[in-house]
C-alpha cells in the first residue's frame, strides 16, 4: 500500500530525515518509535503534505501513485489520514459542519455523490455510538475547549467517519492518562481491518500494549535503524534508545 | 469643506411640501449645520475617512413618485415598515395594531418627544443634516411592560432610477419600562446614491432591546449613519451592526448610560472587498456608575478594502464600578487591504474595570492545514475559516431567520 524509498527531508535548512525506507501492506500495523528529535513527526508531516517540510531525495508511493506530488487534500482523498499530535482548535466551526464538509470533499474527490444532511447524520450517529462519545460533540466547535483526551478521541472519531485506507497516528498517547489512552486505543482497534493499514508513531511503549503492532521500527537520527516484532518495543522500554544509537555508530564505523 | 451643496436644497425641500410638524426641528438643525464645518482628514474623529467622494457627486433630493416595483428582501417577520427613497410606503408595510405603535413619524399619535433629543447634533454635522431634511421616518413605540416576541423590521430602500439622489432616513424607537423588543434596520438599494441615516433609541428602565442594523447598500452607494442610544437604569441593550455593502461607509454608534446597573452589548462585523471604505466609529459613555459594556467588532477585508475602527469609551468621574470591555479583531485576506484601529479610553473614575484589545492577522496556517488534511480543498478551507471568524458575530443574532440567511450568504 505504502512504499517509502530513501526519503530525505529537511525543515528550515536542517536535515531531519536521512534515508527512510519502509513498506506497509494492507492490514498491517507498524509502530515507529524513537527518541525526541529522531524525525517521527517529520515523517508524519511529509506523508500528509505539510508544506513546512522540504523533501530533498527519495520517493513515496501510495497504491502506486506518487504521493509527494499531491496536495494535502488530495492525499486525504486518496485515503490517508493523520491523527494529529496536537489537534487544532477551530472556533466557530462545529464538528458537524466540519465533518460533513470533510466527508463530502473526500467523496467528491473519489467521484461519489455528496451526502445530504440526513444521510450524513445517520452515519455519524452510528460512529459516535461505537466510540462511546457524547452526541453533543457534533454541535461543539472543532476541538475548542476540549481536554487533551477529548481532542485525541475526536481525531479517532474523525478517522472512523472518514474510513481511510492508511491511518497515521502521531503520538496519539502523548498527554493522556491511562483511561483516556485505553479509550483511544479501543477506538483505534475497532478500526483495524484487513483492508486498512496503520502507522503508529509513539515515544513510549505503553500505547503498544493496547494497540499491538505487527512490526516495530526504531527511528534514530532520521533513519530506521532497527526493525522487529512487537517484542522490540519491550526491549526499548527496558534498555532505552541509547544502545540502539550506539549500535548504529558501531555499524557505521 | 463646503456645505452649500446641501444648504442650497433647503428651500426647494420646503417648497415640495415637507411636513410642517417638524419645521421647528428642521430650522434649529439647519442653523447648526450651516455654521458647522464638514469634516476633513484633519478632523481628529475623521482622520482616516475622506468624504471627498460624497461631495464630488451633486446628489439631488428624490422626486416624489409611486413606488411600484420596489425590490425588497423577503420579510423576516410579520411587522414591517418600508421606506422607498426616504418616503414611507404604506402599501409595502405591515403595521401593528396590537397595543404597540409601528408606523410613520408623520402620523404619529404616539409620543415623539425624544425625537432629535437623543441624537447629538453637535457631535456630527451629518446628524444635523439629517434633521434639516426631517419630514418622515419610522416610529416604533413599545408601551411599558409590553413584550413583543417577533422582530420589527424597517427597510430603507433606495432606487434612484437614473438620478443620483440622497435620502435622510430617520428612525425613532422608544421602549417603555419593563418592555422588550427586537428591531432590525435594513438598508438596501441599487445604483449611485447617498444615505444619511439617524436612528434614535430610548431604552426604558428594565427594558430589554435587541437591535440589528444590516447594511446592504449598493456597491456605488455612500452611507453615513449615526445610531444613538439612551439607556435608563437596569436596562439591557444589544446591537449588531453588519456591513455587507456600500462604497464609502461611516457608521457611528453612540451609547449613553443614563441610569445605573444597565448593560450594553455593541457588536459589529464589517466585510469589505474591492475598494470599499468601511469606517466604524463607536462611543460608549459611562455617565453613571455600575454599568457594563461589551464591545466586539470584527473586520474581514479583502482586495484593496480599507477599514477603520475608532472605539471611544468614556468613564465619567462618578461612574464607579464601571465594567467596560472593547475588542477589535481584523482578518486581512489580501496584501493590499488596510485597517486603522484606534481604541480611545478616557477614564475619570478610579474604581473601574476597562480593557481593550485589537488583533490584526491572516488566516491561521495550522488551521488551514488541518482542514486540508481532512480532504477540504484550500479555497474552501479559506472560506470556512473566514466564515468561522464572521460567525462569531452572526451566530449571536437572536433572530433565527436573519441568522440563517446571513450564515448562508457569508459561507458562499
Amino acid at each position: 500500500m505504502l512504499t517509502i524509498r530513501n526519503l530525505h527531508a529537511r525543515v528550515a535548512d536542517k536535515d531531519i530525515l536521512r534515508g527512510v525506507n519502509l513498506d506497509v501492506k494492507a492490514g498491517e500495523v507498524h509502530a515507529i518509535m524513537g527518541p525526541n528529535g529522531s524525525g517521527k513527526s517529520t515523517l508524519a508531516g511529509v506523508l500528509t503534505g505539510k508544506d513546512a517540510f522540504e523533501v530533498t531525495q527519495g520517493e513515496v508511493l501510495f497504491e502506486g501513485k506518487n504521493l509527494l506530488d499531491m496536495a494535502a487534500e488530495e492525499r486525504a482523498g486518496e485515503g490517508i489520514f493523520l491523527a494529529f499530535q496536537y489537534p487544532v482548535e477551530i472556533p466557530g466551526v462545529t464538528n458537524n459542519y466540519f465533518l460533513r464538509a470533510s466527508v463530502n470533499a473526500v467523496r467528491k474527490y473519489r467521484g461519489q455523490p455528496e451526502l445530504d444532511a440526513a444521510a450524513f447524520l445517520k452515519i455519524v450517529k452510528e460512529k459516535i455510538k461505537v466510540l462511546h462519545m457524547p452526541e453533543d460533540l457534533l454541535k461543539r466547535s472543532v476541538n475548542e475547549g476540549f481536554s487533551g483526551g477529548e481532542k485525541k478521541r475526536n481525531e479517532i472519531f474523525q478517522m472512523a467517519v472518514l474510513e481511510p485506507k492508511l491511518c497515521i497516528l502521531d503520538e496519539t498517547d502523548s498527554g493522556l492518562d491511562i483511561d483516556a489512552m485505553k479509550a483511544v486505543a479501543d477506538g483505534v482497534n475497532a478500526l483495524r481491518s484487513k483492508d486498512r493499514a496503520m502507522i503508529v508513531i509513539t515515544h513510549y511503549q505503553r500505547l503498544l500494549n493496547h494497540i499491538v503492532p505487527d512490526f516495530v521500527h526504531v527511528l534514530s537520527e532520521g533513519r530506521i535503524v532497527k526493525t522487529g516484532g512487537k517484542e522490540l518495543a519491550l526491549e526499548l522500554e527496558a534498555h532505552g534508545y541509547d544502545p540502539m544509537k550506539a549500535g548504529l555508530v558501531g555499524a557505521a564505523n | 469643506m463646503e456645505t452649500k451643496a446641501f444648504t442650497n436644497l433647503f428651500a426647494p425641500f420646503d417648497r415640495a411640501g415637507a411636513t410642517p410638524r417638524f419645521q421647528a426641528l428642521r430650522q434649529a438643525a439647519r442653523t447648526r449645520f450651516t455654521s458647522a464645518q464638514l469634516p476633513t482628514t484633519r478632523t481628529e474623529d475623521w482622520r482616516f475617512t475622506n468624504i471627498a467622494p460624497l461631495l464630488e457627486t451633486p446628489f439631488a433630493l428624490p422626486e416624489l413618485g409611486p413606488t411600484l416595483d420596489a425590490k425588497l428582501p423577503p420579510p423576516i417577520g410579520a411587522l414591517r415598515l418600508v421606506f422607498v427613497n426616504g418616503r414611507f410606503a404604506q402599501s409595502l408595510s405591515a403595521l401593528a395594531s396590537d397595543g404597540l405603535h409601528v408606523g410613520s413619524l408623520v402620523d404619529a399619535k404616539a409620543d415623539i418627544a425624544p425625537l432629535a433629543q437623543i441624537a447629538g447634533e453637535k457631535d456630527s454635522p451629518f446628524t444635523a443634516l439629517n434633521t434639516s431634511f426631517l419630514s418622515d421616518g419610522a416610529h416604533v413605540v413599545i408601551p411599558d411592560g409590553k413584550v413583543v416576541e417577533q422582530p420589527i423590521e424597517i427597510v430603507y430602500l433606495t432606487q434612484p432610477g437614473g438620478q443620483e439622489i440622497m435620502s435622510h432616513p430617520r428612525t425613532l424607537l422608544v421602549v417603555g419600562k419593563n418592555a422588550q423588543a427586537m428591531l432590525v434596520e435594513r438598508f438596501v438599494g441599487d445604483g449611485v446614491y447617498f444615505t444619511n441615516a439617524v436612528t434614535e433609541i430610548a431604552v426604558g428602565e428594565h427594558a430589554v432591546v435587541e437591535h440589528v442594523k444590516l447594511l446592504e447598500e449598493s456597491a456605488a452607494a455612500h452611507h453615513i449613519a449615526n445610531t444613538q442610544i439612551m439607556m435608563a437604569g437596569r436596562s439591557n441593550f444589544t446591537t449588531h451592526y453588519l456591513a455587507l455593502g456600500g462604497s464609502l461607509v461611516r457608521n457611528e454608534v453612540r451609547v449613553r448610560f443614563d441610569g445605573e446597573h444597565a448593560e450594553a452589548t455593541v457588536n459589529g462585523l464589517y466585510m469589505g472587498s474591492g475598494k470599499q471604505h468601511l469606517d466604524n466609529f463607536t462611543v460608549i459613555d459611562h455617565a453613571k456608575p455600575n454599568c457594563a459594556s461589551h464591545e466586539l467588532y470584527k473586520g474581514i477585508l479583502n482586495d484593496r478594502a480599507h477599514g477603520v475602527f475608532n472605539g471611544k469609551i468614556f468613564v465619567r468621574k462618578d461612574a464607579q464600578k464601571t465594567d467596560a470591555k472593547q475588542t477589535n479583531k481584523v482578518l486581512l485576506l489580501s496584501d493590499d487591504a488596510t485597517i486603522n484601529t484606534k481604541p480611545q479610553l478616557e477614564i475619570f473614575a478610579d474604581d473601574v474595570k476597562c480593557t481593550h484589545g485589537a488583533t490584526i492577522g491572516q488566516l491561521d496556517a495550522t488551521q488551514l492545514f488541518y482542514l486540508q488534511s481532512r480532504g477540504i480543498p484550500l479555497d474552501q478551507a479559506r472560506r470556512l475559516l473566514t466564515f468561522a471568524f464572521a460567525n462569531d458575530i452572526v451566530g449571536r443574532l437572536k433572530i433565527e431567520t436573519l441568522r440563517d440567511e446571513l450564515e448562508s450568504r457569508i459561507v458562499r
